[in-house]
């Protein structure tokens, strides 16, 4: 059963809107800096918040439809929520937080085994660790056997540590499910391990909605490319030789590009498109610029260097291999065709 | 007060006529004006917390009207609106009720001045309930009635026992209102406060004795509530004042 959201609703500073279909065992991501109306897409789902204009369905069942005034309230729609932050009754212990969805008490013993959380039940909710609160919340939302799920942010309240692995459990538990589901989060690598398809939202309007690879491989604007990963700089085009754009940073570095633009331009680099160096090599790559490191992030085996304005993502050893630290000076390496131009 | 007259005597004065008179009349009115303040203004607190904007100051500001009246404003007042020659009183009067000057009337008088203490910290405690629980609450599966019950009633019960305990102490010892409305009858419509008052004059003893018996009772519900709210909640510890204090923004 396929899953049909499109909604207009009109928020304090924007017009909140989306019009998706997410098909059955799909998932779908919403990624969006903080304020940019991506929990409104879910609680339209939900039905706890009704939209000035709108249609829901789930196959054949309208659960939403402004213009026949077909308005369901949410203990009638089957949809599995899990709440930013689980959103647990705190008054109640483990056990009847998942018995509060069950329709009946012979439904919680298995799935407390399921999310491996039996041993907790008559744990204070107040009392668990990120981890197991979010155990509690998906085994709770699943208790009613619902027919669509929404996660809004679910992996935000975990610590780094437990973060990938947890995620990982997360996408074998969707598969299973085999539900549409809507996602929530600010984080793009979470969208893009999760969701089948990412869409990219900002101030209420969805951007872009394409596999993960595809945003990256050609994300619509300047926005879409920051938020998937660019460094987005800005500049002017100076000059064209041979079918490219040089382009002269504001910041005073000159670059080559190979797409079309004119004038004020946004350029934007892949940090995994750069690679480093300690001198300037004579290679194919258009583009070597030169600069102080300003810093220098480990993360996991690779390692996110910045070079002047330019991040590059390398691996831990050619980092090390490299001894780069800040203050030394460094060249940064891209093809034309990795510096995409954005209108300004 | 206790050292004016020995326990002994204070017991023994308790125990006279007016006295014992005045406790009957007080217990019977105060549990069922609490009964009332408790079992209609519960719901009316949630509903209100629900609302926003300007039509939620309106109700707040008529919920608090009788905590800033003056209370023989309070006493006139019902007394023109329940009163014989009242707004109602015509009707009551058809139907063979004359509420003024009965136990009927002491009850109004102390649901009146004691509910917006209620209220106040019920309609509070409400509103400080996270709302993504009974919204949580929906999603799975509970109407509106189930979401009062299960989760809004349990969370707000610090502040509810809190408001109750107070509204019960504001009743105990209102006088104005009751005085002008209802009277002074020893057996009918005299409370304990009002029979301080007429004692004072005839039997400074009961007068002593009532008021430290007033004194007791009003530091055990205060202690109650301490307990209640530290033995529900764990941890957390309720002060009286607290979900008043925490209005959100």
């Amino acid at each position: 059963m396929a899953l049909r959201v499109r909604f207009v609703h009109a928020l304090r500073s924007f017009r909140a809107s989306a019009d998706l279909t997410v098909e059955s065992g799909e998932t779908v991501a919403l990624v969006g800096p903080s304020g940019a109306g991506k929990t409104t897409v879910l609680r339209v789902v939900a039905g706890l918040l009704t939209p000035d204009e709108g249609l829901v369905s789930l196959g054949d069942r309208v659960l939403l439809d402004t213009a026949r005034s077909v308005d369901l309230p949410p203990e009638k729609r089957r949809v599995g929520y899990l709440f930013q932050e689980y959103a647990l009754f705190p008054h109640l212990d483990v056990w009847h937080n998942v018995r509060f969805g069950a329709r009946s008490s012979a439904d919680v013993g298995p799935l407390l085994e399921r999310f491996h959380i039996a041993d907790l039940a008559h744990a204070r909710v107040t009392q668990l660790s990120g981890g197991e609160r979010q155990r509690v919340g998906l085994a709770r939302a699943l208790a009613r056997d619902p027919a669509l799920l929404l996660l809004d942010e679910p992996l935000s309240a975990l610590d780094a540590h437990t973060r990938a692995g947890v995620r990982a459990e997360l996408r074998e538990l969707l598969d299973e499910l085999g539900l549409p589901t809507i996602l929530v989060t600010h984080d793009f690598e979470d969208a893009a391990t999760l969701a089948h398809r990412v869409g990219v939202i900002s101030e209420g309007e969805v951007l872009q909605l394409a596999a993960p690879t595809d945003l990256v491989a050609l994300p619509r604007d300047a926005f879409v490319a920051s938020f998937t990963g660019a460094t987005v700089l800005p500049g002017r085009v100076v000059e064209v030789r041979d079918g490219l754009r040089q382009v002269a940073l504001d910041g005073g570095l000159t670059l080559w590009s190979a797409d079309d633009g004119n004038g004020e331009v946004n350029v934007a680099v892949y940090p995994w498109d750069v690679s480093l160096g300690s001198y300037t090599p004579d290679d194919s790559r258009m583009n070597h610029l030169s600069a102080a490191v300003v810093s220098v992030a480990p993360m996991g085996n690779r390692t996110r260097v910045r070079v002047g304005p330019i991040v590059a993502e390398i691996t831990a050893a050619s980092a090390e291999r490299l001894d780069l630290r800040p203050g030394v000076l460094a060249t940064a390496s891209f093809k034309a065709t990795a510096a995409r131009l954005y209108p300004r | 007060m206790f050292l004016q007259v020995p326990p002994g005597e204070l017991v023994s004065a308790l125990g006279s006529d007016p006295a014992r008179d005045a406790l009957r009349v007080t217990a019977e009115t105060i549990s069922i004006s609490m009964l009332v303040i408790l079992v209609f203004g519960t719901p009316a607190a949630y509903w209100i917390s629900t609302r926003r904007g300007a039509f939620r100051d309106v109700l707040v500001t008529l919920v608090e009207l009788p905590l800033v009246l003056p209370p023989a404003v309070a006493g006139i007042g019902l007394l023109v609106a329940f009163g014989r020659l009242g707004l109602l009183g015509g009707t009551f009067d058809a139907l063979g009720i004359d509420v003024a000057f009965t136990k009927a009337a002491v009850v109004l008088a102390v649901t009146f001045v004691a509910s917006p203490f209620y209220l106040r910290t019920a309609i509070a405690s409400f509103e400080v309930v996270d709302p993504t629980l009974p919204a949580a609450a929906r999603t799975l599966g509970a109407g509106p009635a189930r979401v009062f019950g299960r989760v809004m009633l349990p969370l707000a019960r610090g502040g509810l026992g809190a408001g109750a305990a107070l509204a019960f102490a504001r009743g105990l010892g209102e006088f104005g209102a009751t005085i002008m409305f209802a009277g002074s009858l020893q057996g009918v419509t005299q409370t304990l406060s009002l029979a301080i008052y007429e004692q004072f004059d005839i039997d400074l003893d009961v007068a002593l004795a009532i008021s430290a018996f007033l004194i007791v009772l009003s530091a055990l519900v205060l202690l109650s509530v301490k307990l209640f709210t530290r033995w529900r909640s764990g941890s957390a510890s309720f002060t009286l004042f607290a979900a008043s204090a925490r209005r959100p923004t």
